[in-house]
């Protein structure tokens, strides 16, 4: 009766897994369970150095445990099995220790070339410095006059669930970085902070960004497209919302890229001065410092001014935001030394830095009716 | 687990002259020097940091159970992972198995107690303090550590919270405790063996010790410097971490894997010894290789200082250091096989029966095999650079720390426990413990490979869409394995209590050594004259 029973409890646990297995089959297109092929050489290559090591430790495992399994099953006690006297064979012993030996020198061997391979930075036809700062990143094309900062395009309310999840939730920036197809772009990499680390799998690179150093990573695309990662090192608070895209275009098409991108960046620096001399009303302010407070502010000060007590200190109703304001606009642009803070005179624009100064001053009940001018912040600046 | 009642206290009497009487109540506890007392002391203290440190885990689970963020702040959630490693790593497995040493030590070398008894009670009792210390921070303004348990410079140093002061008081008590017992147990094992036990008579278990206590000797130390040097950088300006004072915050994970990778061998190595012992005794046939195992243990430890930096191979050093860490740490899988074939062997043509300590020995067998096969693939350095930092490192450390040290530890409870507490437990509840937890614990970690692969960073509160269908899965196992441990909490109660059937001396057919041959319960002081060893 116990082994009828047990005879349909297997097939009916085997035809449970098949059915099941029917299911994710037709679900798993949609979702990735392995490492990424990727779309440069390396990548590849490091995609087959996986699955040969994945198929190498397969196998070792399930010799272990199909030996294992034999004596659970034949050299039972229930069997009547007796047990046999030997505990140790120097024969055996030798063997079971060089022959993963070997195998090992088999796997390193191509790990060794594979690695240099990697390693070689040299001789690139293009440079950006990529630049993590919390939480965002930076990349500046060292060949051209380009630079820009990098940051979530995911809205706040689809994070708290208030709106539908996008296709590309927390896996897409308001700027890509953009790679030439077929050319060797080298990637130097640090950090204005703490530890990132800078991981885009299509291209099997991921190297730390350490404040103070630099490191270098190379890669060759492919194929053009639209390649998503994340930063891959904890890095505080909104380490886990810090992505990086990256677009990979054909050379001509990044060539006029770039240079809309100088044309765009050069007007704005234009256009920066010529706001110097205008004014702004507070209604344009407040409406402008908000946008900036939100996009920039609001991950540590949190949205209602009241920052984390203790780590993010408090703008609603500090002696800074209501009183200082000399020393506010200095935060601003210098950040504060020792602290998470960190300067905003490069990631804003004069009218921005004056606007969100503005804005805090006159939120949350702070109410002090001041309002700051870009050219404020330029006299600021250039006191310095 | 105790020997409170009436008959052992005769018993010790008897036993012992000099003894007079136990105290009774928290006394007792508190003042005791006896090392089945400061055994059960660190038993019970771990299995509550096990249960504190799951509440965190299902905290966390319960965050990643959909994408979005829904029930905790990110900046929470940092804590929560960083406090649920500290406190698995320095509040459950490791007093853990310096419980186990503690009870087990003395019994199986033949000695009456281990040898610096004053210690011994000193090194307990600083330990709870460390961890209301710990927890206390998470309560302050600006809360807890919130770093990583690896609390990386200068996340830990410049960006942290005030609470960190007390993160590295709390972690210097826990190091200060960790050494006292070490080097209690190293004294022990040189100082107090009975006559004819030589070195290559000891039973796996003291071997494996002694090697761990070794470690932990000479690199708690390092791990206290790490934290001073975090202290200083933090509150006292220097700049041991901090590029712009001269530093270099890559030095702080040199000094931090320079501890860390023994520190993952010190609570590995006792395992290989609890399998050792339950494996033959349960085979019927005695232990396959005993000299091979004992120099794969120590060549594990010596590996173990030269291959610290395969924790950091993205960090940007040069080729040949990442090649010489990269050959080291392979290398490490050979001794380790030679303990995994010698088990294999061990139960080759034994007579096998298939006992709640057999059980959770076996899983370990094969779980712990995957995580050090999924070991091997970490070590490979060019295929690490997408490995690191992902689902796939974290389904590989709780493939050898949970599936490995902590079911060998509840391997231990189940198969010593008899002898400590003269009854058999609950075999019932012992075998739905183990089912449970087999089962939800694959749910639970065996599905973080392919979320690493398919590339989820690991410490983040939320996640993109196409990981969202496994983390649902990944939690529903961390619900299922952290309830199955309430089974463990009530059989380990039901014990306690002093319920179940009396059990022989022996109390495992085939079970063989010193501790087998005292009576079960064992008394207060195990060998009050030494046995003599043949």
């Amino acid at each position: 009766m116990k082994k009828i029973l047990f005879k349909a409890g297997t097939m009916l646990t085997a035809l449970i897994t098949v059915g099941v297995f029917a299911e994710t089959k037709e679900k798993i297109g949609q979702y990735q369970l392995n490492m990424t092929k990727g779309v440069t050489d390396i990548s590849a290559d490091v995609y087959d150095m996986h699955m040969l090591m994945f198929i190498i430790c397969v196998m070792i495992g399930a010799g272990v445990f199909i030996a294992m399994f034999i004596s659970m099953y034949f050299h039972r006690k229930s069997r009547g099995a007796k047990p046999a006297n030997f505990h140790e064979n120097v024969k055996v012993e030798i063997a079971w220790t060089v022959i993963p030996f070997i195998i090992l020198i088999a796997m390193a061997v191509p790990a060794m070339n594979l690695l240099i391979d990697m390693e070689d930075a040299s001789e690139p036809d293009v440079t950006v410095l990529v630049t993590g700062s919390q939480w965002k990143w930076h990349y500046k094309y060292m060949d051209n006059d380009v630079e820009y900062y990098s940051k979530l395009a995911t809205q706040a309310d689809q994070i708290s669930g208030k709106l539908d999840k996008g296709k590309n939730y927390l896996l897409e920036v308001d700027r890509p970085l953009v790679v030439p197809t077929g050319q060797k772009v080298r990637f130097l990499i640090t950090s204005d902070d703490v530890i990132h680390s800078w991981w885009v799998p299509a291209f099997a690179i991921k190297q730390d960004a350490n404040p103070g150093f630099i490191n270098d990573a190379w890669a060759i695309a492919n194929e053009p497209g639209v390649y998503r990662g994340q930063c891959a090192e904890l890095c505080g608070k909104a380490h886990g919302f810090m992505p990086i895209v990256v677009i990979a275009k054909e050379p001509a098409e990044y060539d006029k890229w770039v240079s809309e991108q100088e044309a765009v960046q050069q007007e704005a620096k234009e256009k920066e001065q010529r706001l110097l001399s205008m004014n702004m009303t507070m209604a344009e302010s407040m409406l402008m410092g908000e946008k900036v407070y939100s996009a920039n502010c609001a991950a540590c000060h949190m949205p209602n001014g009241e920052g984390l007590p203790g780590v993010f200190p408090a703008l609603k109703g500090s002696q800074i935001a209501v009183a200082d304001q000399p020393k506010h606009i200095d935060i601003l642009i210098n950040g504060v030394a020792g602290s998470a803070m960190q300067s905003y005179a490069k990631q804003l624009t004069m009218s921005e830095i004056a606007a969100v100064v503005t804005y805090e001053r006159n939120a949350w009940g702070n109410d002090t009716g001041d309002l700051v001018q870009a050219k404020d912040i330029n006299s600021a600046m250039n006191e310095q | 687990m105790t020997t409170t009642t009436d008959d052992t206290q005769h018993d010790s009497h008897a036993d012992d002259h000099h003894e007079h009487h136990i105290p009774y109540g928290i006394k007792r506890w508190l003042y005791t020097t006896n090392h089945k007392d400061i055994g059960t002391l660190y038993l019970w203290f771990a299995f509550i940091m096990f249960l504190t440190g799951g509440a965190m885990a299902m905290v966390i689970r319960a965050e990643l159970f959909q994408p979005g963020l829904q029930i905790v702040e990110p900046h929470f959630f940092n804590q929560m992972t960083t406090v649920h490693g500290l406190i698995m790593v320095f509040g459950a497995v490791m007093p853990a198995f310096t419980g186990l040493a503690n009870w087990l030590i003395p019994m199986m070398i033949g000695a009456p107690d281990m040898a610096l008894p004053r210690m011994n009670n000193w090194s307990f009792w600083i330990l709870p303090f460390a961890f209301l210390i710990l927890l206390s921070s998470l309560f302050l303004e600006g809360g807890g550590p919130a770093f990583g348990w690896t609390f990386y410079a200068p996340l830990s140093t410049t960006y942290s919270a005030d609470s960190t002061a007390l993160f590295v008081f709390a972690v210097h008590i826990m190091g200060a405790s960790s050494i006292m017992g070490a080097i209690n147990v190293v004294v022990t094992i040189f100082n107090m063996r009975a006559p004819g036990m030589t070195w290559m008579k000891m039973p796996l278990f003291v071997w494996t010790w002694l090697i761990t206590a070794f470690l932990l000797i000479a690199v708690m130390p390092v791990l206290a410097g790490a934290v001073t040097m975090v202290l200083t950088d933090k509150f006292f300006g220097t700049s041991f971490f901090d590029a712009a004072g001269g530093g270099d915050p890559v030095m702080f994970q040199h000094i931090f894997w320079f501890f860390g990778h023994p520190e993952v061998y010190i609570m590995i190595l006792p395992a290989f010894g609890i399998i050792s012992q339950i494996i033959p005794t349960f085979a019927r046939k005695q232990l396959f290789g005993y000299a091979s195992m004992v120099y794969a243990t120590a060549s594990i430890a010596l590996l173990s200082f030269i291959v610290w930096a395969h924790h950091m191979f993205t960090t940007g050093m040069p080729v040949a250091a990442e090649l010489f860490f990269m050959f080291a740490t392979m290398l490490i899988s050979v001794p380790t096989g030679v303990k995994i074939f010698n088990w294999v062997a061990t139960m080759w043509r034994g007579s096998m029966t298939f006992e709640v300590p057999m059980l959770f020995a076996l899983a370990f067998i094969v779980l712990f095999t995957i995580g050090g096969l999924s070991g091997l693939m970490l070590a490979i350095t060019p295929v690490d650079f997408q490995y690191h930092d992902t689902y796939f490192v974290v389904a590989h450390f709780h493939y050898v720390l949970v599936t490995g040290a902590i079911f060998s530890i509840m391997a231990a409870v189940y198969y010593w426990l008899p002898k400590w507490t003269g009854k058999m437990f609950h075999i019932g509840l012992a075998k739905w413990h183990f089912w449970c937890s087999l089962v939800s614990v694959n749910v639970l970690f065996f599905p973080m490979h392919f979320v690493g692969l398919a590339g989820m960073p690991r410490r983040i509160p939320d996640y993109a869409l196409q990981f969202a269908d496994i983390n649902k899965w990944i939690s529903i196992g961390g619900f299922a394995f952290g309830l199955s441990q309430l089974i463990f909490l009530v059989l380990l109660v039901k014990a306690c209590k002093k319920q179940g059937e009396p059990v022989s001396n022996q109390v495992w057919e085939g079970a063989e050594g010193l501790e087998w041959e005292i009576p079960s319960p064992a008394p207060y002081h195990s060998f009050e004259t030494p046995p003599f060893v043949k």
